[in-house]
């Protein structure tokens, strides 16, 4: 463009009622802050894309051998027995009640009502606490795996497990399920062949970067680094709902004349819960 | 702060009494009980078919269609984006929709093609 614009071409203020895009206006009726939120959680849902994708190829690559998550997140605190997936639905609850407190605390917001922004923020940050807790305690369970384990070929990558019901999860003694080279599914592996076996074999127990007893050492992999990333949002999350809280406690916000700081955080927050229910359909469910 | 008339507070035009926040709180609460009821329905077909080979298809399509419900109650009531304005609602979504397409593609017909030529158990990290 030259430097030589023409006076009549530059909006003035009568000309507001225009168009939406003549110039002067925000045409999208939303402030800098919160449009800017949303254009980096828009790069921030492809990242998440790009992992869920790749999740999903190798998935379906491996579809034979995949472990069923089922039959990996059975513990539940305080239980000695397995419930499949109980405690994720758990954690997925705790996400969902968390978001609605933080719409909430965004509701009061537009009412300047501070001191219901304060309650329903604290409630918000200790719903974080509690499902960043609850990641960390299924971690844990899954690096330390189940107490009977499973056995490492020689080979140094294939997985011999027991053979558990998936009804009663009760293990079948002398048998053991081997992967089959034409990509069919599982082997049952019985008698001498599973002893000669078990000679070479390392015994090992839950997962980690190199090796898997429920399986494939990929789905370690994928479920360390998706919920990771994740669990790193939701924490982020938490610290700067924190942050935000703070501010709304100093009567920042007050002064301002509106709470959308508070909206902007809760932008964030409602991001990581909508981030959540894709990894739990996907990782969790299917 | 002193109030600066060059620039207009979009966010003031939020705001809204007491009454108006009853009735939004109240909506609030419903999109709650439908998302939990959503992924309760979900974790309890997961516990009774997720076994069945018959019902493997239904049970993926199932889950599939009720995340985007879910996702779409988050995105449209939570986030608010059925409040803005169309165009900017168009501007969020419709990048996204043209990659979906893209990456559901890679993820499925790709992904059945490699695991088809992949070498046997023995080298399964070669990719």
């Amino acid at each position: 463009m030259s430097g030589h614009v023409s006076q009549t071409a530059a909006p003035s203020h009568s000309d507001h009622e225009a168009g939406a895009w003549a110039g002067g206006t925000s045409p999208f009726k939303i402030s800098y802050g919160k449009m800017m939120m949303w254009f980096f959680l828009i790069s921030d849902a492809f990242t998440f894309s790009g992992l869920l994708t790749a999740y999903g190829f190798m998935r379906h690559k491996y579809e034979d051998i995949w472990p069923t998550a089922g039959d990996v997140f059975t513990h539940f605190p305080f239980y000695d027995g397995h419930i499949e997936l109980a405690y994720v639905a758990f954690m997925t609850f705790v996400l969902i009640a968390s978001s609605v407190t933080m719409v909430l605390a965004v509701e009061a917001g537009h009412r300047m009502n501070k001191k219901q922004v304060q309650f329903w923020m604290v409630l918000t940050i200790v719903g974080g606490l509690i499902f960043v807790g609850s990641q960390a305690w299924e971690w844990y369970h899954f690096i330390h795996g189940t107490e009977h384990g499973a056995y490492l070929l020689e080979d140094g990558v294939t997985v011999m497990r027991y053979k558990i019901d998936p009804h009663t999860h009760i293990i079948e003694e002398g048998v053991f399920l081997v992967p089959e080279n034409d990509h069919s599914g599982f082997r049952e592996v019985v008698g001498n062949e599973a002893q000669s076996m078990l000679s070479t074999a390392t015994h090992i127990h839950g997962a980690n970067l190199k090796h898997n007893e429920y399986g494939v050492p990929l789905f370690a992999d994928f479920f360390f680094f998706i919920t990771g990333f994740h669990g790193f949002h939701v924490f982020s999350g938490v610290v700067i709902n924190f942050i935000i809280f703070l501010m709304v406690v100093e009567g920042k916000f007050e002064k301002t004349g509106h709470y959308e700081m508070v909206e902007k955080s809760g932008l964030y927050w409602h991001f990581v819960d909508l981030v959540w229910v894709f990894v739990f359909t996907f990782f969790y469910l299917l | 702060m002193d109030a600066r008339d060059d620039i207009y507070e979009y966010s003031l035009d939020l705001h809204h009494g007491e009454e108006e926040g009853k009735k939004i709180r109240k909506k609030f609460m419903m999109v709650l009980a439908i998302l939990s009821m959503v992924t309760i329905v979900e974790v309890g077909m997961g516990m009774m078919w997720s076994r069945d080979e018959s019902m493997a298809d239904i049970l993926k399509y199932t889950f599939i269609i009720l995340t985007l419900v879910k996702a779409g109650y988050i995105t449209m009531i939570f986030m608010h984006l059925g409040d803005e304005k169309k165009s900017f609602q168009w501007t969020i979504l419709a990048p996204y929709f043209i990659l979906i397409g893209y990456l559901i593609f890679i993820s499925l017909t790709e992904a059945v093609y490699a695991g088809g030529v992949r070498p046997g158990i023995e080298n399964y990290f070669g990719f």
